[in-house]
């Protein structure tokens, strides 16, 4: 449905596309049991669900995967006063061995909306991608942008039909809605979908949530805030075996996201400790 | 005057599992991650959309025919909703009404339920203390015995919990019972 707005455009694709690109996330459906007088299909009489054989791929894990997937990272967000911090680690684990020392975790899904990934990679970066595609196109439709209540709600929509595959995605969702308020929403592909002021999420969450519940305010400055969510990263990265390397923190504000430099953390923090025990 | 109480607990995240069908009717709805959201607010919006299309709203008993229907439906589908569930309602003829369902689609009207382990340790003390003619206060002493038995033996800490009572002027909210020791 999506592609078919802009038949007729200059945007007008010439590479045949596969049937299901051209229709929108959302009508991924399952197989609906077909029960004549049931409301919902009086509603869809119009819409033509086609889509290839076996997509979704069905629960029976048949078909091997190519490579062991794992699923390590630890990434935090909360909600303070002066807006929304998202940080994450950025190492790309597979199985034991580092795939990625330096990929990026936080994904900025449009100026106002940053999202966190946790899971398998490719998922978490497909499905931000859609996610960006669909808000972006509900904003040219209805000239507003989608809340991240709603933004939250479309990506649970969108990622229940492939419950009980090995898709695998852990998002917050950091936004501030048009207004004064800053919201964080955790969607998971199990179809879990959570509204809260704290939430990290990963294999090294533990670690980070014991850190941060100790210090997370509503008063906390900036400065503090990101000081935090650093050194509950790092903490994770020292005890979990599959984050670590640097530290990426976003801020989310009224105006926007702002993204701090890439930090390696070990180095400095290491010397501190050594340059306390000396003075010690 | 009798009516339909349940109790529902709080998770940290305090998410809330009650999901409002109509003004007199409830669904308590508890299971698998995504599917209790998923499966409630479909039945939800269906029941309001009858409301639009028909002018007046589904009975207690209908709303849970249907949402039963639903349920077994999807069972032998290849994406069945795991999903336990408890309705209650009030109906101008009937009265109050509770309704027990479960992921395997059964259904069953009764004066008192319970889901999950819980329903272990508190469906004999409902057995041991209802009466079908307890006043509103008895009935929240009722719950209060129940949850307390809850904090003393169930492994799992449940901090608080929400309670709605139902009767002929609509839902109400009544105050939140929190055990006595828990954090």
């Amino acid at each position: 449905m999506a592609l078919q707005d802009f038949s007729g455009s200059p945007l007008h694709l010439s590479v045949p596309a596969a049937e299901y690109l051209s229709e929108s996330p959302i009508q991924f459906g399952q197989i609906n049991p077909n029960i004549a007088s049931n409301f919902i299909n009086t509603l869809h009489q119009d819409l033509v669900l086609s889509f290839p054989p076996g997509f979704p791929p069905s629960c029976s894990p048949s078909v091997p995967l190519p490579f062991t997937m794992s699923h390590g990272t630890t990434t935090l967000a909360f909600i303070f006063q002066g807006g929304v911090i998202a940080a994450a680690d950025t190492r790309s684990s597979c199985n034991g061995l580092v795939a990625c020392p330096a990929s990026q975790k936080i994904l900025p899904v449009h100026s106002h909306l940053v999202g966190t990934t946790s899971g398998t990679s490719a998922d978490c970066a497909l499905w931000k991608r859609i996610l960006a595609r669909e808000l972006r196109l509900y904003q040219l439709r209805h000239g507003r942008r989608l809340s991240t209540a709603g933004a939250a709600k479309l990506l649970a929509h969108m990622l229940h039909p492939f419950k009980g595959t090995e898709l695998c995605v852990a998002a917050t969702l950091c936004g501030w809605d048009g207004g004064e308020r800053p919201s964080l929403y955790y969607v998971c592909s199990d179809g879990t979908r959570l509204q809260g002021e704290l939430f990290s999420v990963g294999s090294g969450s533990p670690y980070a949530y014991s850190v941060l519940d100790g210090g997370v305010r509503w008063g906390l400055t900036v400065e503090e805030a990101t000081s935090l969510a650093r050194q509950a990263v790092y903490r994770a990265t020292h005890r979990d075996a599959y984050s670590g390397n640097c530290v990426d923190v976003y801020h989310i504000t009224s105006k926007g996201w702002a993204r701090r430099d890439r930090e390696e953390l070990h180095r400095q923090i290491v010397q501190q400790f050594k340059t306390n025990v000396s003075q010690c | 005057m009798t009516c339909s109480i349940f109790l529902q607990n709080k998770y940290v995240m305090y998410q809330d599992k009650m999901f409002k069908l109509s003004d007199k009717i409830l669904l308590l709805c508890v299971g698998e991650a995504g599917d209790t959201v998923q499966f409630a607010e479909y039945i939800q919006k269906n029941i309001q959309l009858y409301k639009m299309r028909n002018g007046y709203e589904l009975s207690p008993t209908a709303a849970a025919n249907f949402t039963r229907k639903n349920l077994a439906d999807y069972l032998r589908s290849r994406t069945p909703y795991h999903v336990n569930l408890l309705l209650a309602g009030f109906d101008e003829t009937d009265g109050p009404g509770l309704y027990f369902m479960d992921y395997l689609s059964a259904l069953a009207k009764a004066p008192f339920a319970a889901h999950g382990y819980g329903a272990y340790l508190t469906l004999s003390i409902l057995d041991r203390y209802y009466r079908p003619d307890l006043t509103r206060d008895e009935a929240v002493e009722l719950l209060k015995k129940c949850i307390e038995e809850l904090n003393k033996r169930l492994i799992i800490n449940l901090p608080s919990f929400s309670v709605r009572l139902i009767d002929k002027d609509g839902i109400h909210d009544l105050e939140k019972l929190v055990p006595v020791g828990a954090k």
